[in-house]
């Protein structure tokens, strides 16, 4: 399949579906480590993507992704908008010029999301942020040839709760060193639902 | 929670009003933003500079607005930073061609949001330079930051970067004076009493009645050590002293000194640390070229002080001394 203007809508819809609904877990998750704003500020941000991309007529899957980016960097706020709006300005950019996306394109793009965040927020792989969500992720698409749901989704959630045994390093976590350890990163549970959500548009899509 | 408020949600705006209209010659409200900026922004063959961060430090930022100083401050939501995109508006205010000069406090939300907009400002064919300031010596990283804090030291970067702006030095020269300050300046505060953020409506932290804690961030954030207050005299040192064994100085070295109140210390407590400050450099035989004593950078009503020295060299002295007409540092 490629993914069409419409399904790169879909995605975020239901990605802000999933966020609304787990709005106050992401919050608890945030609390012990962080400053307990991020269900809130996720909330806020993609309620605002829906209703920013919902309303426009797009002729192509990069601009949907740039409008996304851009509300997610102005609504969000704290440091989780500009890294979640990088992720999706990456993305965008690294499919400009394509009507649908691929998979191989889409993989590449979501490649180039994975760098940009790790430039952005000076981080890398086993540091307990998204992106050991969104790097394996990554892995696993770069392992296979076309999509595939279930798997992506699998993939995520495995990763998401392997975040639970890392010792933060970076971010707000880090402060709080080993008594991270034994919680899901918030920014890596946000992560999962965008890609349960992307899991969903394949699987209607096949 | 009790304060000259209307809306909690609303004290940003409410406030930035209240602001132009107390200095409408000097600063505008960029429309449909929280930027203050010079009246006569964008101001031909001369360097933008942009400063910002979260709300509830006035007079940081926007009071140093003006000519000599900032060319404009993008206010963020109280101890929150502001969005790429207000940052973003603030740079495509100001450039004139000559590029963009962007002060930071060092937390991870202002580094983010500051970073994201200079890249986009940079895809947009406009020249972005940065300095980063981290002048605070009691913590390593904090529950805000990786790396230390920046506190009131920021001010004399305004101050020095700004008169090297305005004399119409390049990018690349304001750059390098700004770097210099940050290599050069160093800070420490306490605090006496706690602080309530609006929308919040409690204190985000307790210190007993007679306690205070050391070290601590202007946000509240945890600092080295709680403990039973001391008097002026004992304060000054500690944070002097914690001040100077982090940089170098020899016998004969110049200074400025800042001693900053964090929003509820009256002068006269300012005033009385501030002549222990003198005290101890005097006895180690360095210079005070110039004093501030005053509320510089703030952090709401907090009890409490913090403790800046910059090392001079003759050209710091002379950017220094140079006129300013920014509310808040007039000079």
């Amino acid at each position: 399949m490629e993914l069409q203007v419409k399904d790169i809508i879909q995605w975020f819809e239901l990605t802000n579906e999933k966020i609304q609904a787990n709005k106050d877990y992401l919050t608890s998750l945030d609390q012990p480590i962080g400053d307990g704003d991020h269900g809130i500020n996720m909330a806020r941000g993609f309620k605002e993507v829906v209703n920013k991309i919902s309303t426009q007529d797009y002729e192509n899957v990069a601009d949907v992704l740039k409008d996304v980016a851009m509300t997610l960097m102005s609504k969000v706020g704290g440091a989780s908008g500009p890294i979640f709006g990088t992720a999706f300005l990456k993305l965008s950019i690294a499919v400009k010029g394509s009507d649908s996306l691929n998979f191989e394109t889409f993989t590449k793009g979501l490649e180039e999301a994975v760098n940009g965040v790790k430039q952005r927020g000076k981080a890398t792989e086993g540091e307990k942020t998204m992106i050991d969500v969104w790097s394996p992720v990554v892995d696993y698409l770069k392992s296979e040839k076309d999509f595939q749901g279930d798997q992506i989704r699998k993939t995520a959630k495995q990763a998401m709760e392997n975040t639970k045994e890392i010792m933060a390093t970076k971010g707000r976590a880090s402060y709080f060193k080993e008594k991270s350890i034994g919680h899901i990163d918030p920014g890596a549970a946000s992560s999962f639902y965008i890609f349960e959500a992307l899991a969903e548009v394949i699987k209607g899509g096949n | 929670m009790k304060k000259i408020i209307n809306d909690p949600n609303h004290v940003v705006q409410d406030m930035i009003k209240g602001m132009v209209m107390a200095n409408p010659k000097t600063v505008k409200q960029l429309e449909d933003t929280l930027i203050i900026a010079r009246s006569e922004a964008p101001i031909a063959n001369k360097v933008g500079l942009v400063s910002g961060g979260g709300s509830g430090h006035e007079p940081a930022h926007a009071g140093y607005v003006g000519k000599g100083m900032l060319d404009a401050a993008v206010a963020g939501e109280v101890f929150t930073s502001p969005t790429p995109d207000q940052v973003l508006e603030a740079i495509k205010a100001l450039d004139s061609g000559k590029g963009v000069f962007l002060v930071i406090k060092n937390y991870t939300g202002d580094v983010l949001n500051f970073e994201m907009a200079q890249e986009l400002a940079e895809a947009e064919g406009i020249k972005v330079e940065k300095v980063v300031v981290n002048d605070d010596v009691a913590v390593e990283d904090s529950s805000f930051t990786t790396g230390r804090r920046g506190i009131a030291g920021t001010v004399f970067v305004h101050k020095i970067a700004g008169a090297k702006a305005e004399s119409g030095a390049s990018l690349e020269e304001v750059k390098a004076v700004a770097d210099r300050v940050v290599k050069n300046v160093r800070s420490m505060g306490m605090a006496l009493t706690p602080c309530t953020v609006p929308a919040a409506g409690r204190p985000s932290f307790q210190l007993d009645e007679n306690e205070m804690e050391i070290g601590i961030g202007i946000h509240g954030e945890p600092g080295i050590e709680r403990k039973s207050i001391a008097t002026a005299d004992e304060i000054a040192t500690e944070l002097t002293n914690k001040v100077l064994e982090d940089i170098e100085f020899s016998i004969g070295d110049d200074v400025a000194v800042m001693v900053n109140g964090l929003g509820s210390t009256p002068e006269m407590e300012l005033y009385i640390l501030n002549s222990k400050v003198h005290e101890i450099l005097n006895e180690k035989g360095i210079n005070v070229y110039k004093t501030f004593v005053g509320e510089y950078m703030t952090s709401l009503e907090m009890a409490g002080c913090s403790v800046t020295l910059l090392k001079l060299d003759e050209e710091l002295k002379v950017l220094l001394d140079a006129e300013s007409l920014a509310p808040a540092f007039l000079n």
